[in-house]
């Protein structure tokens, strides 16, 4: 199978996950559209690894996916707290950090 | 004219013994005036007593320094007391030194000797005051300056007593300044002097860049091998100098209005000693001016201005200090006109300086007597008859009242006799008109002084017509007011002939100043003299018939176009007023609202406001909304993406 | 060797962080801390003094040198020479000075009281004034240039008066604006001069004149220095932001931050343009002396009593740019004096105002009156530093400015003439604000409350601490300046040496004398 068919599947995983970020309004859906883009990467990472034949693209991998579990438990405790506060989920009601 | 033989005091000799405590002479005051200044009210007890004893000090200083000076031979005189390095900057060294020699000398004594007088006087004059221990400090302030004045041995420390007796004028000027004019007064005094300042600074660097120092020996010893375009540069900027501190003609409309001062100051520093500097600065400058013929032409000319000027204006002052104010620039006219005749002239313009700081000093304390027992009242229009009440005031007055008039045998006959003398030595059109103006002007002093001195001493008592509240009740001066004014009225008697008769001024002062050339008179001098005393017969006259044959009305008379001109300083101040004050204040403020407006609300004011707007309006981006921000980012990943796949391609 | 310039630097810094970390509640001690923490700087300064070598004044002594940033070109180095030794001397009396003016409140017209912030705020402005003295690399130079404005940025920002958002904000601007160009300046001189691990050490960086376009190198670093010193036609910011700075800062703003742009000039620009400077200086004349008159004239039409002194500034530093372009060593001379002199003259004038408009409650001239009958001392105080500003002979700042004067009227006498007039203008801006203020009618607003003392509101100790120390050194300068100018002398004499000018000779030598 050829290996590019995975970099266009992290490619289109990407532009899914970025669409998500753009047009969603709730937080935790805006947040599964972050992973997913991260999940991207860590595919084409994992592809570059196997086309150059080497580990360093795996090893990166695996620091991108403790990166990400970092993020989700901090956003989701973010958004925990920003929930209780004001009783909604939208990304678009937490717009107090403007000029 | 190629053999100029350089001032001989310059040559000065390092000073020895006594001569070298010269520098108490300065010291000794100044430190007065720290101490009355700081000590604040705790001294007002004996705050006064303390700037007597200061002033008394420097007078024994000084006649120690005299007798020391007068045991050495004529030549050795000059006498050069060390300081210390003032100003090393490079090749710009100015050392503080003073120079004793027996021109400094007689400023030392008559500053010294008045200047206690006063002193004296002060105490009780101005027993009644609150901040008597200030006006001590300022007195002592000003004799410590004006001391630093004549003994500084260069142009840039003379300069410093230079502006300090004016800040010691400004300071006494304004004494009772929460009376507004009088702080007025004392303003414009120091931004008139000022503008004489700016001829003595520009001309102590004209002698600088000229012969590489300012220390008198360096420049007068120099002025012989320099140009006479420089010299009269530096000379017409010393004349402005001295118009200013000296009062003469055009910068004499301060000294009026310094009159507002208490009148012991008035004797002292607006008619003894400081108005005098000018003149001082003329004839130490002496060998600059020998090389500018036209510079010494025009100290001349003002001097014969001033001499006018103040003559006429004294004639129709009904103030008395104003009358004596207008005299004291008339008689430093004299001077002035004596220094510009040249070598000839000096002697006898210091002649006339020390003579008239006697008579002056002793009539203005007089007046001051009479002030103080009229509730300080200055109108001559409400005097007369005072002669009864205050016999010493009127003896004091009268001997100075001969004295200035030119009477013989008294003091000024013979100061102003030389000075006639010497304007009517020479060739040509000058002498004629110099000396024409010196006879003159003695006929106008002789009629303003025996008005002054009519109104005052004689005729009807007009303070007496209940018209003034309250009436005052006129009397003699307690005995420390009037013991000075017996002390001035003797000098003013004696000094003249006794200086004239025994020569001793003239071998005296000899040795400092170039031997004059010889010059003729172009008239017989007896036939001068004769001609002086009929005019001064006459004006004494005049003023009799006008003044004390007819009776003299309280209010003053409308008078001529004349009377009224001098009335009104022939309108010097409204010509300034013209010329500087309300054009220069127009001009000011609108470079201010120019400034506020345009510069600073307008243009400055338009670039801070334009930033803040600009910042204002770009943070309107931040909108808050996380999705915007996110597509913004992504518009930028895929914007630098695109720019670095097209520049590779 | 001790670093002694690094441990002058860095004390005020450690004083700021102690101030810092103390608790809010605890103001007092916070005070004490500041207060001491600049004492001890003094004390170090004056150790400094002491242990220069005034014989040897024209070179850099206390050198450190560190690489900082190599590849640039960029070294850590402090040196001080006679000059910088007084601007540091400066500093060092003026900070504590400051500090105990503002020890009750900043003035009237201020927004705040004082606070741990504003002590903290003051030390590290002193801190990087000194570095900006002892710098010894032009890149160091740079950054400490445009880093002390933040402090004082802040300073009027927050402690100003009704309108300092908007004087701090136009401060600020024209500074970077300012400091922009002269980045610029400094990457062309990296670009063009000499490279290497210390291209930007000072000492490699003389007459640089053979690089190309050296003149608009010395044109950017120019107008760096001229809008902080400032010159006439780029002097707007400074009345309205002393103004409104509080006194203390005012004075910091004024009496020392403004003189690095005249330092700038003599101590930097000189030497490293010669050539661009003779080209200029006939320019800069002129410009010194619209600053100067100008500045006057501006001076007289003010009605509030801060401003004025802020426009007088104006006039002086015409005078000190005046000295410096000159190129003589007098008028340099006096120019390097000058920024000493007129240092402790417009201190002591700002926080003599600042006291009188704390009694007001304003520092509108009209709305004073008589001042000299009810507060004698604060009047006196008052009239001699506006003697001093009007340059009165036996006060320091006649030396400076008679040396400026003469040493202009060597090379250029017309400058001279008109520079002079000045000094009649000076009279009149002085005197006349002083007889609005403290002559006449007491106003009633100033009277003494009725059944207290007399003179109750004059000056309290704590004033007269302030004030004494400033006037004697006005009235000890003036008449003793030979220490100072010992040791500025012959840095000038270097700097003259380096922009290859010598003073003219006089025009008639006497027969005999040895000139």
């Amino acid at each position: 199978m050829d290996l590019m068919n995975w970099v266009y599947l992290s490619v289109v995983l990407f532009t899914i996950g970025g669409a998500t970020v753009l047009v969603r309004r709730n937080a935790i859906v805006v947040f599964m559209g972050v992973e997913l883009m991260l999940n991207s990467a860590n595919l084409a990472f994992v592809t570059f690894a196997r086309m150059h034949g080497d580990l360093d693209g795996q090893t990166v991998a695996l620091f991108v996916m403790l990166v990400a579990a970092a993020e989700v438990v901090i956003g989701l405790a973010i958004i925990m707290a920003i929930f209780r506060a004001r009783r909604s989920a939208s990304v678009d009601d937490a717009n107090l950090l403007k000029y | 004219m190629s053999a100029v033989i350089p001032m001989s005091g310059l040559q000065a000799v390092p000073a020895t013994g006594v001569e070298s405590l010269a520098w108490l002479l300065v010291v000794i005051p100044l430190l007065s005036a720290g101490v009355l200044l700081l000590a604040g009210r705790a001294a007002d007890r004996w705050g006064h007593w303390l700037g007597l004893a200061a002033s008394a000090v420097a007078f024994v200083v000084g006649a120690l320094v005299f007798f020391s000076v007068l045991g050495h031979g004529a030549e050795e005189r000059a006498r050069s007391v060390a300081g210390f390095s003032w100003v090393p900057a490079g090749t710009f060294q100015v050392d503080a030194g003073l120079l004793v020699d027996p021109l400094s000398l007689s400023f030392v004594l008559l500053i010294t000797f008045v200047g206690t007088l006063i002193h004296v006087y002060s105490v009780e004059y101005m027993a009644h005051d609150v901040d008597r221990r200030r006006f001590f400090a300022y007195l002592n302030l000003f004799i410590a300056a004006m001391l630093l004045l004549v003994l500084a041995d260069s142009y840039l420390l003379l300069y410093v007593g230079w502006e300090g007796v004016g800040l010691a004028s400004y300071l006494l000027i304004g004494f009772w300044n929460h009376r507004i004019e009088y702080a007025v007064a004392a303003k414009k005094a120091f931004v008139v002097n000022r503008v004489g300042d700016f001829g003595l600074s520009l001309a102590i660097m004209a002698m600088f860049v000229s012969f590489g120092s300012v220390q008198f020996d360096d420049v007068l010893s120099g002025a012989a091998g320099a140009s006479e375009t420089w010299l009269t540069v530096i000379g017409l900027l010393l004349l402005l100098a001295a118009c200013g501190k000296s009062a003469q003609f055009p910068l004499q409309s301060w000294l009026g209005d310094a009159m507002a001062g208490p009148t012991p100051v008035s004797a002292l520093i607006h008619a003894a000693t400081m108005v005098t500097a000018g003149v001082y600065l003329v004839i130490r400058s002496g060998p600059i001016f020998e090389g500018a013929p036209a510079a010494t032409l025009a100290v001349a000319v003002v001097g014969a201005i001033t001499l006018l000027y103040g003559a006429i204006v004294g004639a129709a002052k009904d103030d008395i200090k104003k009358a004596l104010a207008a005299s004291t620039m008339s008689q430093i006219g004299y001077m002035m006109l004596a220094a510009g005749l040249g070598p000839i002239g000096y002697v006898f313009a210091i002649f006339h300086l020390l003579t008239h700081g006697f008579f002056k000093a002793g009539m203005f304390l007089g007046a001051g007597s009479v002030m103080h027992g009229m509730n300080d009242e200055t109108d001559m229009r409400r005097f007369g008859g005072l002669r009864r009440v205050m016999m010493l005031t009127w003896v004091t007055f009268g001997l100075g009242w001969l004295a200035i008039i030119g009477v013989p045998p008294f003091s000024g006959f013979f100061s102003k006799d030389e000075i006639i003398h010497a304007a009517f030595e020479g060739e040509g059109l000058r002498p004629w008109v110099l000396g024409t103006i010196t006879v003159i002007g003695a006929g106008i002093t002789a009629f303003y002084m025996s008005r002054l001195f009519f109104m005052t001493f004689h005729g009807r008592k007009r303070w007496h017509d209940g018209t003034v509240a309250p009436e005052p009740h006129p009397h003699e001066s307690p005995v420390l007011m009037v013991a000075p004014m017996v002390v001035l009225a003797i000098g003013s008697a004696a000094l003249g002939p006794v200086l004239y008769y025994t020569g001793a001024l003239e071998s005296w002062l000899e040795p400092v100043f170039t031997a004059p050339p010889e010059l003729e008179p172009v008239v017989n001098l007896d036939l001068v003299t004769a001609v002086t005393l009929l005019v001064i017969v006459a004006g004494v006259a005049l003023a009799f018939l006008m003044y004390l044959r007819r009776d003299v009305p309280v209010v003053a008379p409308r008078g001529n176009a004349l009377t009224r001109a001098a009335r009104a300083d022939l309108y010097q101040d409204d010509v300034n007023d013209i010329a500087f004050v309300t054009t220069g204040t127009a001009f000011v403020r609108g470079m201010g609202e120019v400034d506020d407006d345009l510069v600073s609300r307008g243009a400055v004011g338009g670039v801070t406001r334009s930033i803040r707007a600009a910042g204002a309006g770009l943070s309107r981006l931040q909108t808050g909304f996380v999705r915007s921000y996110a597509l913004s980012m992504f518009a930028g990943v895929a914007l630098v993406v695109g720019a670095l796949l097209i520049t590779q391609i | 060797m001790f670093p002694w310039l690094t441990t002058a630097l860095v004390l005020p810094l450690v004083g700021a962080v102690v101030v810092a970390v103390l608790p809010k509640a605890r103001l007092d001690a916070a005070k004490l801390v500041a207060l001491g923490f600049s004492l001890a700087t003094l004390v170090l300064v004056i150790v400094l003094a002491l242990r220069f070598d005034v014989a040897d004044a024209g070179t850099y002594q206390f050198t450190e040198q560190v690489s900082w940033i190599p590849q640039l070109g960029v070294s850590y180095a402090l040196g001080l020479d006679g000059i910088a030794l007084s601007m540091v001397a400066l500093t060092a009396v003026l900070v504590p000075v400051c500090l105990l003016a503002s020890w009750r409140d900043l003035g009237p017209a201020a927004g705040g009281r004082v606070d741990g912030q504003f002590l903290v705020l003051v030390l590290v402005l002193q801190a990087l004034v000194i570095g900006v003295f002892t710098a010894r690399d032009l890149f160091l130079f740079y950054v400490f240039f445009e880093v002390m404005l933040l402090p004082m940025y802040l300073l009027i920002g927050r402690y100003g008066g009704p309108k300092r958002r908007e004087a701090a904000t136009t401060f600020l601007v024209y500074s970077l604006a300012g400091g922009l160009v002269m980045l610029a300046a400094v990457i062309g001189v990296y670009v063009t001069g000499p490279g290497g691990s210390d291209g930007f050490l000072l000492d490699n960086l003389v007459a640089l004149d053979g690089v190309p376009g050296s003149r608009w190198l010395f044109l950017g670093l120019f107008v760096a220095f001229a809008v902080k010193a400032p010159l006439w036609p780029v002097h707007t910011w400074l009345p309205d932001a002393a103004a409104q700075a509080p006194p203390g800062a005012a004075v910091l703003l004024v009496g020392v931050l403004d003189k690095v742009g005249t330092f700038g000039m003599l101590t930097i620009l000189l030497p490293m343009f010669p050539e661009a400077a003779r080209w200029a200086a006939p320019v800069i004349i002129i410009l010194a002396l619209v600053s100067i008159i100008y500045g006057a004239l501006v001076a007289l039409a003010q009605k509030d009593v801060l401003r004025l002194i802020a426009w007088t500034s104006i006039s002086h530093f015409g005078f000190i740019v005046l000295g410096i372009f000159a190129m003589t060593t007098a008028g340099q001379s006096g120019a390097a004096l000058y920024q000493v002199n007129h240092g402790f003259s417009t201190a002591a004038l700002f926080l003599v105002a600042g006291m009188l408009a704390t009694r007001r409650g304003s520092s509108l001239i009209a709305d004073f009156g008589g001042g000299q009958k009810v507060m004698p001392l604060l009047a006196g105080a008052f009239l001699v530093a506006g003697l001093s500003s009007l340059a009165l002979p036996g006060l320091s700042s006649f030396i400076s400015e008679f040396l400026v004067l003469v040493g202009t009227f060597e090379r250029y006498p017309w400058a001279a003439v008109i520079a002079t007039l000045g000094i009649i203008l000076a009279a009149l801006y002085v005197l006349w604000t002083y007889q609005r203020m403290m002559t006449g009618e007491t106003v009633p607003a100033l009277a003494d409350p009725p059944g207290a003392k007399p003179r109750s509101r004059d000056m309290v100790p704590r004033e007269a601490l302030v004030v004494a120390p400033l006037l004697a050194v006005i009235i000890g300068l003036g008449f003793y300046p030979k220490p100072v100018l010992d040791i500025l002398t012959p840095a000038v004499e270097r700097t003259m040496e380096q922009t290859g000018m010598t003073d003219p000779t006089p025009l008639f030598v006497a027969e005999g004398s040895d000139g």
